[in-house]
């Protein structure tokens, strides 16, 4: 295997192994070019934090698929503009948005099938477009349509290594198995990812803090190759010290625990760290719009960590999690089983209920209900209830890192830049770019629209620098 | 000192199935991602918590089509090691060898292909000592030459009537188990369309299941199937329709080529064997760690003998008038005895599980709508 790889000159090598390198080695490979796919992953775990996703966010002007009614390039700009408050770069967010309609029947005649939004997800059915069993079998979709090209794939396949001179790509170093071997290809398509599987990259940038947070996804995207790049002179974008992350629930693996772990029930519980202490108002807005701001707020509190506590009226009012609750019939016996100072959490649920109002009928779990406390900080300031209905229950919260926002600053065609101008055949799709678009925030199903149109137009012009 | 080994008992492996199926469930409804392949996950989504009857029930509707095995992010190396076709499988094992009784022949017959397969060694023998000892004794002509219809009823009425009696048992106590409340004929009717057209081994879109050619869908065993599947109620219609023709009509087999039950059992047989075998060469490319690993043997050694009906009936149909006629038919009679006999204990039970699951399914949906 290894020599076969390395005797020949490749017309592409794609380094990644999730959505975008998939999307740019169908392309690349349709144009007629000779493919080498390499990921560092094994064959069980390939396809990066792509096999972990569950939707794609995309433009229709009228139903698509299994998408309902309309969502305009202009509706779909809009949205990106409020999550990144402005950090985007609006010709390659509308190139992004405009071409993410001509996606969808392309993902179809490679082999991804479509499925009504989940059970729960209503609010997305008109603009995200669901992948039939999620995000793995997308992968597997494509893994079959470029088997089925000819594509050479190599797993347990790490690029340590890249040889740029003059701003031409010459070689990549790759570590397979146990040996490094050198593979040459006329041009590279860099599709893998962020560096959040780092930890010791994530304590630079956040501090030391970050070797507590979780990483949702896949182990292997360590940055290697991005740091590669950046090394050599290649121009980012994105806040280097930023990560996207969300509260998941603490007992969750180190890696990969993915969308299971999450956890819908801060709205309706009261939130303490370790100290048994509040810090922020848990009924601030709906959970979806403040999913993302847990993240922080969790990482921000010592041994960033957190309790949410319920009482049982409120204990079917979300999602099913994957780990049951701890249980108990105090408040005592709760703070015992959590390990917290049990004085100070009796004291912190006792004021917060004294703060709840005196008539709860107005409660609503999915609107703004405006059940507020009054005089206490921080208050709560929707679905405030007391927490006095025995078993009480609490779900221990850390932060989970979904991405870095650090990346290859790349043109509309997909292709990278050095400080002396555009690199001759190196291309960069998804995650490893995003921060162009994205960069702050998250907008659901974005990440892999992103990947599939950058994915597309890279495989197309890398192979078109060859052929 | 080291703590004494005790063998597991069935009551053990039993909690240990359905403990597992408990674990695996809790992440597929926090999970959802596989709501599109069938029936089981709209099942699940429905509630927060399951007793273990829910399990059950959620068991006996799955099919077998692996969509949601290799769709999972969660599928071993992880450590959450979810394998949901697996882990239904073993509770539909365990089920069927719980509510049949006696158990012994339920788990004897359902882990041991072999005591099938002797089983019809004995029935053949049986078929063969009868055909010769009553030989010419017999009242009839043609295959009531070799064996009197009197005889071969009071054989074989016995051999259907009571596992069908026993079959029923066991179909109550399962339906208690699950609620099941009483059966309307709009229940029936939303349970026959997945019977008919076996829409959950469609992967939901008609592009099939993951059985054999691992992440790839296919159609081959669906369609294989309901060949097996028409093919063997064809084939029963044919044997209902002699019964008819003996006794109302008095024109006792065997039956010209244009009669109803050759109209009927020579597709039915076609089918059934080229059903069977079919199934039968579609598990040897199949991982079996995807099902009840252990039940292989003897699911296959069902599937053989259910395709050895078949096929030695049409056998028999081409040796009319030679030599080999008493010899084909004592086989033929043997195979069928044997199907029949075993019947609540072998894999055949699944069809009337599942039927049953599928009423349920469409009951919780009407009390749900
Ligand atoms: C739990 C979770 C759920 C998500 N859900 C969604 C969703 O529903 N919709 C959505 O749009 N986005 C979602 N996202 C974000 C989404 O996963 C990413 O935006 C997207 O997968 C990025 O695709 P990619 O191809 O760039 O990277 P990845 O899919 O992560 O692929 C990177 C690949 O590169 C490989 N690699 C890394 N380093 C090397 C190396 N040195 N040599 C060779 N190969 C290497 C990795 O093994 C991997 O195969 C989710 C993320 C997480 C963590
Ligand atoms: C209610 C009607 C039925 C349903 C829903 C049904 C469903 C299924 C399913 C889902 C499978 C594959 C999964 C598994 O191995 O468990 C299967 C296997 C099989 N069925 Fe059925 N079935 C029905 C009736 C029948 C009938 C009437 C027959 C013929 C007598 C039959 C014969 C078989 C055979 C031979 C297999 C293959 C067993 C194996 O591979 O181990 N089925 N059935
Ligand atoms: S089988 Fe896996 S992917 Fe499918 S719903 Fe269950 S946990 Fe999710
Ligand atoms: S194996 Fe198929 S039928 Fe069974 S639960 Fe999974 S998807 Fe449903």
């Amino acid at each position: 295997m290894k020599t076969e790889l390395s005797d020949r000159l490749w017309d592409v090598a794609i380094v990644g192994g999730g959505n975008a390198a998939l999307c740019a080695a169908i392309e690349a490979s349709e144009a007629g070019a000779t493919v080498l796919l390499l990921e560092s992953a094994p064959k069980p775990y390939r396809g990066g934090n792509s096999r972990h996703t569950r939707n794609f966010r995309c433009m229709h002007r009228a139903p698509l698929s299994k998408l309902t009614e309309a969502y305009s390039e202009e509706e779909y700009f809009d949205d990106l503009l409020r999550v990144t408050k402005g950090h985007t770069d609006e010709a390659l967010a509308r190139l992004t948005i405009h071409e993410s309609e001509s996606c969808l029947p392309w993902m179809e005649d490679h082999g991804i099938r479509f499925q009504p939004s989940l059970t729960g997800t209503l609010s997305l059915s008109r603009t995200n477009a669901f992948f039939l069993g999620g995000g793995k079998s997308l992968v597997n979709a494509y893994y079959n349509t470029i088997e089925d090209l000819g594509v050479t794939v190599a797993y347990n396949a790490a690029v340590t290594d890249i040889a740029i001179k003059d701003n031409h790509f010459e070689s990549l170093q790759v570590k397979i198995e146990d040996s490094s071997v050198r593979i040459q290809a006329k041009s590279v398509v860099l599709a893998s990812g962020g560096f959040q599987a780092d930890l010791d990259w994530l304590a630079r940038a956040w501090g030391p803090a970050a070797r507590n947070f979780l990483i949702r996804g896949t182990p292997y995207n360590k940055g290697v190759v991005l740091k590669c790049m950046l090394d050599q002179g290649a121009v980012s974008v994105g806040d280097p010290t930023q990560c996207h992350a969300v509260a998941i629930d603490g007992r969750a693996p180190k890696y990969d625990g993915g969308i299971v772990t999450r956890l819908d029930c801060v709205p309706f519980s009261v939130v303490v760290n370790e100290n048994g202490d509040r810090f922020y108002d848990e009924g601030e807005d709906v959970w979806p719009k403040r999913y993302a701001i847990w993240g922080r707020l969790v990482a921000a509190q010592p041994n960033q960590v957190a309790y949410s506590i319920i009482d049982s009226k409120s204990a079917e009012l979300f999602m099913p999690s994957v780990y049951p609750p701890i249980t108990a019939d105090s408040i005592e016996a709760l703070a015992e089983e959590l390990g917290l100072p049990v004085t100070t959490l009796t004291r912190t649920i006792e004021t917060f209920n004294a703060a709840c109002p005196q008539h709860l009928e107005s409660f609503h779990p999915t609107t703004l209900d405006g059940l507020a406390t009054s005089s206490i900080e921080p208050a709560k300031t929707n679905w405030a209830r007391p927490i006095c209905e025995p078993p009480y229950y609490a779900y221990s919260l850390r932060p989970g890192v979904t991405f870095t926002y650090l990346g290859l600053k790349v043109d509309e065609s997909a292709r990278a830049t050095s400080e002396k101008g555009r690199y001759d055949n190196v291309w960069a799709a998804g995650e490893i770019m995003a921060g162009s678009i994205l960069g702050q925030g998250y907008l659901a199903g974005f990440g892999m629209t992103i990947g599939t149109v950058f994915g597309r137009i890279a495989g197309r012009e890398a192979a078109r620098h060859v052929c | 000192m080291c703590a004494e080994k005790t063998e597991p008992t069935i009551k053990d492996t039993i909690n240990g199935a359905i403990e597992e199926a408990h674990r695996q469930v809790q992440i597929c409804n926090a999970c959802r991602y596989c709501e599109g392949y069938c029936a089981v996950f709209p099942a699940i989504n429905r509630q927060r918590s399951f007793s273990n009857s829910d399990i059950s029930q959620l068991a006996n509707l799955c099919h077998n089509c692996r969509g949601c095995y290799y769709a999972c992010q969660y599928s071993e190396p992880h450590e959450f090691n979810v394998n949901l076709p697996r882990a239904l499988a073993e509770v539909r094992a365990q089920n069927w060898q719980t509510f049949m009784r006696p158990r012994a022949l339920a788990t004897g017959f359902q882990q041991h292909g072999v005591l099938l397969a002797l089983l019809f060694i004995v029935g053949l023998m049986l078929m063969l000592f009868a055909a010769s000892y009553f030989r010419n004794i017999g009242d009839g002509s043609g295959f009531y030459a070799v064996l009197s219809h009197s005889l071969m009823v009071s054989i074989f009425a016995p051999a259907f009537i009571l596992p069908l009696i026993v079959t029923g048992f066991g179909l109550r106590a399962y339906w208690r188990a699950v609620g099941g409340q009483r059966i309307s004929v709009s229940h029936l009717a939303s349970a026959l369309k997945p019977v008919a057209n076996l829409e959950n081994l469609s992967g939901g879109q008609g592009q099939g299941c993951n059985f054999e050619r691992e992440e790839r869908y296919t159609n081959s065993r669906r369609w294989l199937h309901q060949a097996c599947m028409y093919g063997f109620l064809l084939c029963f219609a044919s044997t209902v329709s002699g019964t008819l023709m003996h006794y109302l009509f008095a024109s006792p087999a065997p039956y010209p080529l244009l009669s109803v039950p050759k109209l009927l059992g020579i597709p039915g047989g076609l089918l059934l064997t080229v059903g069977c075998a079919g199934l039968a060469w579609l598990k040897t490319k199949a991982d079996a760690s995807l099902g009840a690993a252990s039940l292989w043997g003897a699911e296959m050694a069902f599937v053989l003998l259910l395709g050895a009906t078949g096929a030695t009936g049409l056998l028999l149909y081409a040796a009319t008038g030679t030599g080999l006629m008493p010899l084909l038919l004592a086989v033929h009679l043997g195979s069928v005895l044997t199907f029949f006999l075993t019947m609540p204990y072998t894999k055949m039970t699944h069809a009337f599980f599942r039927f049953a699951a599928l009423i349920r399914d469409a009951q919780i949906k009407q009390e749900n709508a």
